[in-house]
């Protein structure tokens, strides 16, 4: 079935736009990321201008994380504390984000700059988590390997603003967090995406916070973050379509509903196995976009009418 | 001698002239709706004469169907430090959304270079543009590079053969709109040719809107920005929450 969407203009089989939210939706509930960084390049694929994609997308994000962290907030797997803070920072960083967005359009080159801090941050995190990912794996599997603690401490224990998050059973300084959400805000701003994927490990490694509040607390931020991004884009270059939106998100409700279950089912390192996989080939995808000589050297880009 | 070949170049003239085209359209407009998976015109018509068909040349017939025009920007990658990126532009200031030709027979032999020129039929003649050269060293190039896009996109058709006339008299042809359609007036024009010569056209339009829902949420995003976004929130936040609400009465 052909569906006419009124802002992207384009026709496009909606249950092809359906199976893409759910999908998304699926990896969505799972690892807690909000799937910013698979929908807009999916939409792209299947021929959506990039400006409706990266908008759209975001209000695709809005709805399978709110679908996901009311899963989360019933386990009691949010930290509101910590997302408060990482809010806070994220307004900062998103600002910067803006502002440089803006100079890098104005220099003709934003598309391989969006395209460039894909490969660079997707592939960091992901080799990150995956090398990390494994080798405790591979701990657990051997028996009388020394047990790793939990709480480490570190230099990030003696900064100062200390303050409980109780949900995390943490006592640390609102520094670090405050610092990882202005770099997720910041990324947000350049890639179109909500910020889970640097989130989530951030979180886990830099802040160690427990698996178990990450995933809820990730969610619960990304809401914040992508349903700024979608009135911002609405307002200013009315490229949100509500009628793609909506598909992807009937989609995605559901999606995000099963990928939570099944998230639970799963071990954390597997997850995070999973993920950094997932991130790694959406890295190696775009790097290879770069790399190689296209089919097609030119495009063509219709202009407004004057 | 002479006195005949002049009746006869007159009477030439004047049957020329007095060919015109009486046409018409299966629909002449297109309603664009949710379900809208492009749309098929029927363009028929008649030769109208007062005279009986002059000999010579054959008649021939072409039928053009043009969308709205926008400026376009064509950009071509280049490898600079082993990454391919986009590294020169030109801008052609008018190029149609839409372009189709449809013929009785080979351009190359129907028409003549001058005619297409002074009536801009086929599309190299149909976008405009102007003072190029400055912006890229092989700037025409570029200009083929978005005819060959454009075609591979489906939007730049030549449909040589694919106008069917009947008796010298009677023609028509389907030209397939499609689903990606661009929303604004489409022009068809139609030209009667004869030695490469056009001696009668005709020019119909056709118009193309968005309809019904798609209208709706076309303009409110226009006119409401500010209220189509959060309507859009409202929509993903309901959407989240009915989903949450549902399976959650399904798995308990």
């Amino acid at each position: 079935m052909q569906v006419y969407l009124p802002i992207a203009e384009v026709s496009v089989n909606a249950f092809l736009l359906l199976g893409l939210g759910g999908i998304v939706g699926f990896l969505s509930g799972m690892f807690g990321v909000g799937g910013g960084f698979l929908i807009t390049p999916l939409l792209f694929f299947i021929g959506v201008p990039p400006a409706v994609a990266v908008a759209t997308g975001a209000n695709q994000v809005v709805a399978s994380s709110i679908s996901g962290v009311l899963a989360q907030v019933r386990r009691k797997a949010v930290d509101f504390q910590m997302g408060g803070v990482l809010r806070a920072g994220g307004i900062v960083g998103s600002a910067i984000g803006v502002w440089v967005f803006r100079l890098m359009t104005k220099a003709g080159q934003i598309d391989l700059f969006v395209q460039l801090s894909y490969v660079f941050f997707l592939g960091l995190i992901g080799a990150i988590m995956l090398q990390e990912s494994l080798r405790s794996l591979l701990r657990a599997r051997k028996p009388g390997a020394p047990i790793r603690r939990a709480h480490v401490h570190s230099w990030v224990h003696g900064l100062p603003f200390k303050m409980k998050f109780r949900a995390s059973g943490l006592y640390i300084s609102v520094l670090p967090p405050m610092l990882v959400g202005a770099v997720v805000g910041f990324l947000a701003a350049i890639m179109g995406v909500g910020g889970g994927f640097i989130m989530v490990p951030a979180m886990i490694y830099l802040l160690g916070m427990p698996t178990k509040v990450v995933i809820g607390t990730s969610l619960f931020q990304i809401i914040f973050v992508t349903a700024f991004t979608t009135v911002m884009h609405a307002v200013t270059s009315q490229t949100v379509d509500m009628l793609l939106a909506l598909l992807l998100i009937l989609g995605g409700v559901i999606g995000a509903q099963i990928g939570a279950r099944v998230g639970v089912r799963l071990k954390a390192e597997q997850l995070r196995i999973l993920l950094s996989l997932l991130v790694l080939a959406v890295s190696a995808r775009i790097a290879v976009d770069l790399l190689f000589k296209p089919d097609e050297v030119y495009s063509v880009t219709a202009g407004l009418l004057p | 001698m002479m006195r005949a070949a002049l009746v006869f170049l007159v009477l030439a003239g004047a049957a020329r002239a007095n060919e015109t085209i009486v046409s018409g359209l299966s629909q002449n407009r297109v309603s664009i709706t949710a379900d809208f998976d492009g749309s098929e015109i029927l363009i028929y018509g008649a030769v109208k004469r007062e005279t009986p068909v002059p000999d010579g040349p054959p008649l021939e017939v072409i039928i053009t169907v043009e969308g709205p025009a926008t400026p376009v920007i064509v950009r071509r990658k280049d490898r600079v430090a082993g990454i391919w990126l986009n590294n020169a532009e030109v801008r052609v200031d008018s190029a149609p959304s839409f372009y189709a030709v449809a013929t009785t027979g080979p351009l190359q032999r129907i028409l003549s270079d001058t005619e297409n020129l002074r009536h801009k039929i086929t599309i190299e003649r149909v976008i405009r543009v102007v003072g190029i050269t400055d912006e890229a060293a092989e700037s025409g190039a570029f200009v083929l590079a978005m005819l060959r896009v454009r075609t591979n996109e489906d939007r730049y058709r030549v449909l040589e053969g694919r106008v069917e006339l009947t008796e010298d008299t009677l023609f028509r042809t389907d030209v397939v709109l499609p689903a990606n359609l661009t929303e604004g007036e489409y022009k068809v024009r139609l030209f009667l040719l004869r030695a490469g010569k056009v001696v009668a056209t005709q020019d119909r339009l056709i118009g193309v809107r968005k309809e019904g829902l798609e209208r709706f949420i076309f303009t409110m995003a226009q006119e409401q920005p500010l209220i189509y976004g959060l309507l859009s929130l409202l929509l993903a936040a309901v959407a989240g929450w009915a989903a949450s609400a549902a399976f959650r009465l399904i798995w308990t």
